[in-house]
């Protein structure tokens, strides 16, 4: 019930509580209301839940955390050594996949 | 960056899940409360990859899984009157009330409609001035704003022919009831993403204080469940208990204002009935005075209908984590999605179907005889 998509607002019409966005969600085109979304401009990512628009996603925020975790990053000395830990965890994992068990 | 696929690189899991294999100090219990957490993790197949020392348990939210009986009830009265077109999100139409449920009531020729939005349920009613239009109001936080909105459209333009049957529930006096039990097992707690967008985290942050527990604002997407479940795991191993925020990207720590204000300006905070935890003071919306006149319960005079829950189903011990849905005896068997005992075997975010429908009873037995 508190599903939400996330999808990127490429028109605007109305205003006020009947402000109105077109929302793309990957090639999909619904209609989401705005009136929670006053700062919603056309380009952002919003979160849809039940017709309505309840947050935009703060694109560098999501970056940051996405970065944290991932280390998508050009890589430094630093990082390549990360990297590498990456790929010893992965191997780790694979090896206790063919063991029949993860955990 | 479509904040989708992001979030499902295979690379960052299997660290992150190194880390929270490297970061857990001891056997420990996280409640992920939101019911499309549960979806998501049996769906990803995460609670398979996670250190066995480390149990996940399924909180109580989804919102067609805790809606009572009576409720049920009320809207099969409800959808049965004369010239009434009954609109509801589409789970509600499969959970079973005391004599059927509402996809049955249609069947014998009531006007039941599923809308996507409760702007629909308005629409519907301009359009159709003859018909007495009923929204069945369910959720949790996430969408009373929407349901809020729909009432205040409803009563600016003078729609005499809607009105909304509010079941609306709140998610911290559930987890204050949970945390409080004195065999409480939880060690920490996932907190829902969507309600915490709306609402904010004041209310986590008393509870995370008060029972010295941490609480992490997480995510729906596989990433954002795993590093919820890395931040918690790290707090328990450094002692510590504190709220924190996984989701910043949507979930801001005042929530959202506009969205807040609406729901006040509609809705009063009220004594809710929920399947399995029974009554919880102050946990769940009602329709403030000024609103009174689109409260579906008093419009057709069904608000004294009481009943009791059913035996045969133990959706309560579920909904609060005493119960794996395997471990029922009716799981896959009495019960199952087309046969549903109970609501968490019908709602897409009910723990039972999502174990059904994921495969965990094979899991189970293929354990069973190892």
């Amino acid at each position: 019930m508190c599903l939400a998509i996330p999808g990127r607002l490429v028109g605007i019409c109305g205003d006020g509580d009947l402000r109105v966005g077109e929302v793309d969600f990957g090639g999909v085109s619904r209609d989401a209301n705005l009136a929670f979304v006053p700062e919603a401009a056309v380009g952002d990512y919003v979160l849809v839940h039940v017709g309505f628009a309840i947050a935009v996603i703060d694109e560098a925020v999501a970056r940051e955390t996405l970065e944290a975790l991932t280390m998508f990053e050009v890589l430094t000395d630093e990082e390549t050594q990360n990297r590498g830990q990456v790929q010893v965890s992965e191997n780790l994992y694979l090896s206790r996949v063919s063991r029949g068990g993860v955990g | 960056m479509r904040h989708l696929d992001e979030y499902r690189d295979p690379v960052a899991i299997r660290s992150v899940l190194d880390r929270i294999d490297g970061a857990l100090a001891g056997p420990a219990t996280l409640m992920e409360v939101c019911g499309g957490q549960t979806h998501a993790i049996l769906k990803f197949g995460l609670d398979q990859l996670l250190p066995e020392r480390l149990r996940l348990i399924h909180g109580p939210g989804c919102p067609v899984c805790v809606t009572p009986l009576e409720q049920i009830d009320r809207a099969l009265a409800i959808a049965a009157a004369p010239d009434v077109t009954f609109c509801s999100f589409g789970d509600m139409l499969r959970v079973p009330g005391s004599t059927g449920d509402l996809l049955l009531a249609k069947a014998r020729g009531a006007d039941v409609r599923i809308v996507y939005s409760p702007m629909d349920a308005v629409a519907i009613a301009r359009r159709e001035p003859d018909r007495r239009v009923v929204f069945f109001a369910v959720g949790f936080e996430t969408t009373a704003p929407a349901n809020a909105m729909a009432a205040l459209t409803a009563a600016r333009e003078g729609l005499g022919n809607f009105s909304m049957l509010v079941s609306h529930v709140l998610v911290p006096p559930a987890l204050k009831a949970l945390l409080g039990a004195e065999d409480c097992q939880i060690d920490g707690l996932l907190a829902p993403g969507h309600v915490c967008v709306v609402t904010g985290q004041r209310d986590y942050e008393d509870l995370s204080a008060r029972f010295h527990i941490p609480i992490v604002v997480t995510g729906f997407e596989p990433l954002d469940l795993l590093s919820g479940v890395l931040a918690a795991v790290t707090q328990l191993a450094r002692g510590e208990a504190g709220v924190e925020n996984q989701y910043a990207r949507v979930a801001l720590p005042d929530g959202n204002a506009a969205a807040m204000r609406t729901v006040r300006e509609v809705f009063d905070v009220c004594d809710r009935k929920w399947r399995g935890l029974g009554e919880i003071p102050a946990s769940g919306f009602g329709f403030a005075p000024a609103f009174a006149h689109l409260d579906a319960e008093r419009v057709f005079g069904v608000s004294e209908l009481r009943v009791e829950e059913p035996d045969d189903c133990p959706s309560g011990l579920v909904l609060q984590g005493r119960l794996l849905p395997t471990a029922c005896p009716h799981f896959g068997k009495r019960c199952t999605p087309d046969h549903p005992l109970g609501a968490p075997m019908v709602s897409v975010e009910g723990a039972c179907a999502a174990y059904f429908h994921y495969g965990r009873e094979a899991v189970a037995a293929e354990e069973a005889c190892a």
